[in-house]
């Protein structure tokens, strides 16, 4: 699929590279004059985090920064970095760190990501990136812009809600006669990629799955392409490109400390699935175990409907999406001393929130007025009085009341539930592993 | 010609004026237009799609016979940009971004035109409309329909230049003779002229401050032929004019600068970059090069120097601000987006089509062109030592002068604000948006390149102005006018846009003033380009000048004033 008339390389002068010396992170490594930092660091066991560098792309195209490094003490992307002698880099600063985390939020903030939904899921570049930079919450609110799916190619069906626009795409698929099949179209906040439906249509369909797998998001799909591979066994399900022996030892066995009479938790589900209440009592007899520590108050687990005493902890599923979620999240806020959000609908708005890009009035017709099953004349779009009444769109939790603190996953697993949970109420120290870290 | 450059893309330099071409026989770009485009060039549509859409002038619906661009800076914005709107809304009887139901006009809104000392202006059919008003509007419309031709209605754009420095001292601003500067280069060698204007340490009027002999002396060692020289009329910058006034004035003197550098560094080929809001100087341009070749000033032995060819062609931008980043300039000549390039070489090493070539601004090169028509020793003899010369500040906003001042450097900031008769004035904008604000506590801050560095635009605001309506009004800029290729810069000025209507709603807290400043940092730190990088300073700089006034903006801290009765309107149109 590259470039057709891929010209000869360009002729090297025929002395061989001089080898050099360069730190990374304090590291003595060698490599050749001119060869690409990420490569050289890759080469090297040392994982710098990148999305739109591609090996054979010169030069590189340098548009996601994700690869942000300090150079020679100056933050610059790394795949823009030829390795000269004495360069310094630091990668792990704590500094770089959080940028290049930032960016990797502005993407899922930008974009609509909704990877429990994605075909790309487990495959994806952008979520591993995520889960290698322990992206819990995005810092950044969602923007929820209205994107196109666009089904009129004929081989290839592209997601913009999932674009992050690396330009891979562009530079990279061409037809036999060299034309571009993509292109970035508009610009600001407007960029989108563009397919052209001509040229796609020339494309086989062995080229369309290379773009679909060029594409490191699930914004290019071929239609009729599933992933082949079960869940496990996809490329970026249990392996962490860091070292997870390391991070094993540093775990602390769990000791539930003796415990001065028992703590009270109270849970809801509010605009969610009961998936993340699933999870919770995913602990099987750990449940047991936990009774004797804890007791819930108003609770689905139980079904005490109303709350009989200020609770020490409130453990929210779900946002909200109509007048009685709100309501209910404003008194778990009053009777709970700590409020945490657990799974992705109730810290961001998650699947429930697919509606945000859509106006009210059009969901609701569709729903009710429009679907094929609906006959014209008989059927209303439900409203009284004694009716919760929806909203304009789905909010996040911390948009409404004040939330301590977040569980990212969807849902998040067990463990790390009851982990946070003990250790906000007892001080119980804990880590979490990159497996317990998957979700999906 | 098509040449490989640096990305695989081809160039197509006659790309952008091929588009013109259609845009302004049809009124917009026809399907069947990028059809033929598509075969002459040898490209996939959605390439040209790409290039056309990237471009605010180009249009892929119809237009109206009239098309009206009305500027929404922020100094309009404050002299009854709203009023005008609904002004041109009311009489035309058609509405901003449609076109209106007979096809006569059609309304857009566009960043900063250029005009800041005539606020609102607009553009119909690219001739200049300054001062407007309700009254003027009428007018303007019903004449237009009544069939007199717009070139008649427009207005002469009044160059405003209020101010030189006394004495004989003034650089830019001074009687000009055509050719006085480029005959200079006969009795001298292209070194020499380098380092006269080293000597003189002029550096970039851009708003970067690159010393131009330097980025001369460097080119003109590179090998690569041929070699172009650009000069960059793409004064986007709102709040910014000097270029215009100087372009308006004395249309030689950048074009004899470019002679110079071409001269200077071994250059045969000069592109006069002309942003398509100036398209109304552009015939005065055209004929001021041709007067040029008329007096042998330029083409072959130019300047009667045996073996110095020359010449100058003029490229018309197609409406985009960050085009006037050198290496977005070179794409957008290149046929392409006008998306900043990575930084892998400096366009004095692979430039224009892959060769060497210097970027400089119009100032720059009529400066250079003045060093060498008067002798550096005279630019040394103006402003202070270690920033010697004269520097050209457009004057906007809330005062009774507005205009172009040629101060020397060293001038204070008072000065110049008592100079142009501001009133109380209280938020001063210095550079355009991606500069800085400073307020009046820096009025004793001297303006030069080591004390208050100013690309040429100052923009005063009294303390009757609202400061956040002035920072919206410079996110929305960024936010639509970013190119879009990278991550921190197209999001990230997105994402403030949207914090800042929060801070607006009132609905802000302490955090999200905190969340503001370390959002800003990471744009900063981690763009391409140098709109993203800077495209955050203005908002952190404005916490840490008037924190009073955010004081009032924020709110209590804990409590969400989450509105249930407005979340919950659009559901109520159910009930029956
Ligand atoms: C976003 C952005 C916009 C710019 N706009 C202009 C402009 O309108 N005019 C200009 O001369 N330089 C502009 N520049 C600066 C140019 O990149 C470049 O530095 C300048 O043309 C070099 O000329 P000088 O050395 O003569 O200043 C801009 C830079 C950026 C990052
Ligand atoms: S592309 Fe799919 S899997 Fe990847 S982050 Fe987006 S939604 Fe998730
Ligand atoms: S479609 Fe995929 S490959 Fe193309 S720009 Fe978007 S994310 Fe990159
Ligand atoms: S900083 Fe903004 S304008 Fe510059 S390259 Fe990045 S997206 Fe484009
Ligand atoms: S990997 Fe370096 S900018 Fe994308």
């Amino acid at each position: 699929m590259k470039s057709s008339k891929a010209k000869p390389k360009k002729k090297q002068p025929a002395k061989a590279k001089s080898e050099v010396t360069i730190k990374i992170d304090g590291k003595e490594i060698k490599a050749k004059e001119g060869q690409n930092l990420v490569q050289v660091a890759r080469e090297n066991d040392i994982f710098i985090p990148s999305l739109c560098y591609y090996e054979h792309i010169d030069p590189p195209l340098g548009t996601c920064r994700v690869c942000m490094c300090e150079v020679n003490g100056k933050p610059a992307p790394a795949c823009m970095q030829k390795v000269k002698d004495n360069m310094e880099v630091r990668v792990n600063t704590p500094e770089m760190e959080d940028t290049r985390k930032a960016i990797v939020e502005m993407m899922f903030a930008e974009g609509n990501h909704f990877c429990p939904a994605c075909e790309k899921s487990g495959n994806c570049d952008l979520q591993h990136m995520g889960y290698e930079m322990g992206v819990s919450i995005s810092r950044f609110p969602h923007l929820f812009k209205d994107r196109l799916i666009d089904f009129q190619p004929k081989r290839m069906i592209i997601e913009h809600n999932r674009c992050v626009k690396c330009h891979r795409c562009v530079e990279e698929v061409r037809t036999k006669d060299g034309k571009r099949v993509f292109s970035l179209c508009n610009r600001g906040n407007e960029t989108v990629v563009g397919i052209d439906y001509e040229q796609e249509a020339k494309l086989t369909r062995e080229e369309a799955l290379a773009a679909m797998k060029l594409c490191p998001t699930g914004a290019i799909l071929v239609r009729g392409q599933s992933m082949a591979r079960p869940f496990g066994d996809r490329p970026f399900d249990k392996k962490s490109v860091q070292k997870e022996e390391a991070a094993k030892k540093s775990v602390v066995e769990s000791t539930v400390k003796e415990a001065t009479g028992k703590k009270v938790i109270a849970t809801i589900s509010l605009a969610g699935c009961f998936g993340c209440h699933m999870s919770m009592l995913d602990i099987d007899l750990g449940l047991i175990d936990l009774l004797e520590v804890v007791e819930f108050n108003k609770s689905p687990i139980n079904d005490i409907k109303k709350f009989t005493r200020q609770c020490d902890i409130g453990l929210i599923e779900g946002g909200c999406c109509n007048s009685e979620n709100v309501e209910t999240l404003r008194e778990f806020r009053k009777k709970c001393d700590i409020l945490v959000a657990v799974g992705e609908c109730s810290i961001w708005g998650g699947l429930p929130a697919m509606r945000n890009m859509i106006p009210l009035e059009e969901c609701l017709e569709e729903a009710y007025l429009n679907s094929i099953t609906t006959v014209p004349g008989e059927h209303i779009v439900p409203y009284h009085e004694d009716l919760p009444k929806i909203l304009d769109k789905v909010y996040a939790c911390n948009e409404i009341v004040k939330i301590d603190y977040f569980i990212p996953g969807c849902p998040p697993s067990p463990e790390h539930i009851w982990k946070a949970v003990k250790n906000l109420l007892w001080g119980e120290h804990y880590s979490i592993l990159y497996s317990e870290f998957k979700y999906d | 010609m098509e040449a490989e450059t640096l990305s695989k893309q081809r160039a197509h330099p006659e790309l952008l004026n091929c588009l013109w071409e259609y845009q302004n026989q049809h009124g917009y770009i026809r399907d069947e237009d990028i059809e033929q485009c598509s075969r002459r060039f040898g490209v996939s549509r959605i390439e040209l799609e790409g290039v056309i859409s990237f471009y605010h002038f180009f249009h892929r619906r119809p237009t109206g016979q009239f098309t009206i661009y009305l500027n929404n800076s922020i100094v309009s914005e404050f002299k009854g940009f709203q009023r005008v709107r609904e002004a041109f809304e009311r009489e035309t009887g058609s509405r901003f971004g449609e076109i209106d139901p007979s096809g006569v006009f059609s309304l857009f809104e566009t960043s900063c035109i250029g005009l800041s000392d005539h606020e609102p202006a607009a553009l119909i059919n690219f001739h200049p409309f300054t001062n407007l008003n309700t009254l003027k509007v009428r007018q303007i419309i019903a004449s237009l329909k009544q069939g007199v031709p717009v070139e008649e209605l427009c207005d002469e754009v009044e160059d405003n230049i209020r101010y030189i420095p006394p004495g004989k001292r003034a650089v830019f601003f001074r009687e000009y003779f055509p050719g006085n500067a480029i005959t200079k280069l006969a009795g001298m060698n292209p070194e020499e002229v380098i380092e006269e204007i080293n000597r003189s340490k002029l550096s970039g009027r851009g708003g970067a401050f690159f010393p131009t002999g330097l980025k001369w002396g460097l080119c003109r060692q590179q090998t690569a032929r041929p070699k172009y020289i650009v000069c960059n009329a793409d004064e986007g910058e709102p709040g910014t004019f000097k270029d215009r006034v100087l372009m308006n004035s004395m249309p030689g003197l950048a074009l004899e600068g470019m002679a110079i550098a071409g001269y200077a560094v071994g250059a045969s080929e000069g592109v006069f970059y002309l942003r398509a809001e100036y398209r109304w100087m552009k015939d005065k341009l055209e004929k001021e090069i041709q007067r040029l070749y008329r007096m042998g000033l330029l083409g072959k032995n130019a300047a009667g120097i045996e073996g110095f060819d020359f010449d100058i062609r003029l490229q018309l931008g197609a409406g985009s601000y960050v085009v006037g980043e050198e290496t977005a300039m070179l794409n957008s000549m290149e046929g392409k987006r006008g998306e900043a390039r990575v930084k892998q070489y400096y366009p004095i090493e692979r430039g224009f089509l892959g060769k060497p070539t210097v970027v400089n601004n119009v100032e720059t090169l009529c400066a250079a062109a003045r060093i060498i028509e008067l002798g550096a020793d005279h630019f040394l003899s103006t402003g202070t030592a270690a920033s010697p010369g004269t520097k050209l500040i457009s004057v906007s906003g809330d005062c009774h002068l507005p205009g172009v001042y040629e101060i020397e450097y060293g001038m204070k900031v008072e000065e110049l604000l008592k100079l142009c008769q501001a009133d109380e004035p209280y938020y001063i904008q210095v550079s355009g948006p991606s500069g800085e604000c400073i307020s009046m506590a820096d009025k004793e801050r001297a303006i030069s390149k080591d004390d208050l560095s100013c690309g040429g635009a100052l923009m005063v605001f009294s303390k009757q102005r609202n400061i956040l309506q002035i920072l919206l009004n410079f996110a929305n800029f960024f936010k639509e006018e970013s190119c879009g290729i990278c991550t921190p810069c197209r999001a990230g000025n997105f994402i403030l846009q949207r914090k800042l209507e929060k801070v607006k709603l009132g609905l802000a807290q302490n955090s999200d003033f905190e969340d503001i400043r370390q959002w800003g940092r990471i744009m900063q730190t981690a763009s391409r380009c140098g709109l993203g990088k800077t495209a955050s300073n203005t908002l952190i700089k404005a916490l840490d000048t008037f924190p009073e006034f955010f004081e009032v903006q924020s709110g209590n801290g804990l409590t969400r004033k989450f509105d249930l009765t407005k979340a919950t309107e659009e559901y109520e149109k159910f009930k029956s």
